[in-house]
């Protein structure tokens, strides 16, 4: 058969966008190590690189010093690593909800996670109330238990007025409104030492994450992400068509929304209960991507995924620089710095983004 | 037989829209559907393509019963072009088309895929509009990309809603045309509502006239189109200009 030119021009276009994301991704590896050499004690990116040889192939015959051994895989590394994880599973999960949905403004959160993580949390810490007895992991569990409950409502009623976005997304305002009034119920009464651990615990962190826990958060993505990739054609079915498109290409809308939301729910939840509330990156990541490669949600899930992490990771270490040894939340440093520059991308573009 | 509808019936809650509807389609035919606003076109076509369920009543499309069919394998023999066309999100004409091959896609697309979304565009006559996106077409360019992606699910039969409603009189022709003519030269069969008497008059084999859910006469063009049907019907006086296809002139209305 003879190629018709749109045809070719698609295949150079298809190379074009899998080349930014492989470039976003080299972006990413060079920011690993640079961001581990800043911080209050100062190293170079050669001493973290060795750092990190040294420790993943220990025949390799680079040496490196304690002090920076210590430093780049007890602190900052874990930091870096969560940072990623954070924000890739944020990113890639605000996409598919923004396209699942049909809906530019919705982000992760729209599955009800924030307000459930933060009851959750706020009972643990007021209350001292957890589904976990004690350790470490009293608050995390309780985050976790009241996210999914959260979730697992929203979709439920969600599904009973025909698992529409429009039902999926005043369900969950009316269930985000009741919970955060039970939490704000809670503040009311709390003492002030409580109150100031809740406020610490919403800012959201990426440093109070251990290895394990990074390990577990990234088994959970690791397990739900193919599950999301394999909606891609269904969720550009539903962005580019509306639903009724969708079924008469093949796709049952109602069971891929609510699937996804389940699994976005769950990487929310497992991610939101080790960090806090780490907003704008589920919401902006995916537009960046957009606006840069387009809607088709094969490259935008992987392009959102590597922007978000890029985001999180760069605001972890400008609120770790600017006035150490104090640590400004990552939520903070990501919007005041992602807010204006997202509101530039939006007036750059010429063309209008979306109708 | 490419598609057959028997004893189709179909309430929203109590409100009956669909009673008894039974028709077929044949290879090769342009039929269209028309009746007045809320007559049951809509509903007619959205239980062809299993957008809503029937609650009595059997469609075959190529004499498969559609409840025995997966979604995706009626995809196949489907293409539906919607009365509106809803988007969010930015998408550029060749990604559109391309969405008409998902039926057959898994993962990655195949070069054929692409071919037969080129050959699709360049039949709507819109390959220079293959990288543009949707939201800067007209109207007409963007309903021209619409049917390309249901011509490029490679139907058996393809359900038009509708389709020449926000267009200019020469994307009108255009588009009908392009239809009548594919039907024509693939041998396929299309079902089209539409408002516009004149036109369903001059491109289609067969018309079916609804009212109030029912199918209240169906056959030629000149048999369907009579100044008493559209009288009871529409409760519309016209005049009739009988010169090859009848030519419709709406007079005043009736009460």
């Amino acid at each position: 058969m003879q190629s018709l030119p749109c045809s070719k021009l698609y295949s150079k276009i298809t190379a074009r966008k899998a080349l930014f994301i492989f470039l976003c991704l080299v972006t990413l590896v060079i920011l690993v190590p640079v961001s581990a050499s800043f911080g209050s004690v100062h190293l170079e990116v050669n001493d973290v690189f060795h750092a990190i040889i040294a420790r993943i192939f220990p025949f390799s015959g680079v040496k490196s010093s304690e002090l920076a051994s210590v430093i780049v895989w007890r602190l900052r590394l874990r930091w870096v690593t969560m940072a990623m994880v954070t924000g890739a599973g944020l990113a890639i999960c605000g996409a598919v909800m923004q396209g699942a949905l049909r809906n530019p403004l919705v982000s992760p959160f729209t599955v009800g996670v924030s307000s459930g993580a933060t009851l959750g949390a706020s009972l643990a810490i007021i209350l001292g109330i957890s589904f976990v007895g004690s350790g470490r992991y009293f608050i995390v569990a309780n985050a976790f238990v009241f996210s999914m409950i959260t979730s697992l409502l929203i979709i439920g009623f969600g599904r009973l007025r025909g698992t529409t976005p429009e039902a999926f997304i005043l369900v969950g305002i009316a269930l985000t409104y009741t919970f955060s009034a039970i939490t704000s119920f809670l503040q009311y009464c709390a003492e002030e030492g409580d109150l100031m651990a809740v406020a610490h615990w919403i800012f959201g962190s990426v440093m109070r994450a251990s290895w394990e826990d990074i390990i577990l958060v990234s088994a959970i993505m690791l397990v739900c992400l193919p599950f999301l990739m394999k909606y891609c054609w269904d969720l550009n079915a539903m962005a580019f068509g509306g639903d009724e498109v969708a079924v008469s290409l093949g796709v049952n809308p109602a069971r891929v929304r609510t699937a996804s939301m389940i699994l976005v729910a769950l990487i929310t939840a497992s991610i939101t209960s080790f960090t806090g509330i780490i907003g704008f990156v589920g919401l902006v990541a995916p537009h960046i991507a957009r606006l840069v490669i387009g809607g088709d949600h094969r490259f935008l899930l992987p392009c959102s995924s590597v922007i978000g992490a890029i985001m999180v990771v760069t605001a972890n270490v400008i609120g770790r620089s600017i006035m150490p040894p104090a640590v400004l939340p990552v939520g903070i440093v990501m919007s005041s710095i992602g807010g204006p520059f997202f509101l530039y991308l939006l007036l750059k573009k010429r063309r209008r983004y979306w109708e | 037989m490419k598609l057959e509808i028997r004893g189709v019936n179909f309430s929203y809650d109590s409100r009956p829209v669909l009673e008894d509807v039974t028709m077929s389609v044949d290879e090769g035919n342009v039929v269209s559907l028309v009746g007045p606003n809320g007559s049951g076109k809509t509903t007619l076509l959205k239980c062809i393509n299993k957008i809503l369920k029937p609650k009595k009543g059997v469609v075959l499309v190529e004499e498969k019963d559609v409840r025995e069919m997966k979604l995706k394998e009626l995809a196949k023999l489907l293409g539906y072009v919607p009365q509106i066309s809803v988007s969010s999100f930015p998408s550029t004409v060749f990604d559109t088309v391309l969405l008409g091959r998902r039926p057959y896609i898994n993962w990655s697309v195949s070069p054929k895929d692409r071919e037969i979304a080129s050959q699709t565009l360049a039949l709507m006559g819109i390959e220079d509009l293959a990288l543009r996106h949707l939201n800067e077409l007209s109207g007409g360019e963007r309903q021209k990309v619409i049917i390309a992606r249901a011509l490029a699910q490679e139907p058996q039969v393809i359900l038009l809603d509708e389709p020449t409603s926000n267009l200019d009189i020469k994307h009108q022709l255009e588009v009908l045309g392009i239809i009548r003519s594919v039907v024509k030269k693939k041998r396929i069969a299309a079902l089209i509502a539409i408002h516009d008497l004149n036109l369903a008059s001059r491109f289609s084999d067969k018309i079916i006239l609804l009212h109030k859910g029912k199918i209240y006469d169906a056959g030629e063009p000149a048999k369907v189109l009579t100044q008493e049907n559209i009288r009871i019907v529409y409760g519309v006086e016209v005049e009739i200009n009988n010169s090859g296809t009848p030519y419709i002139i709406p007079l005043t209305p009736v009460n």
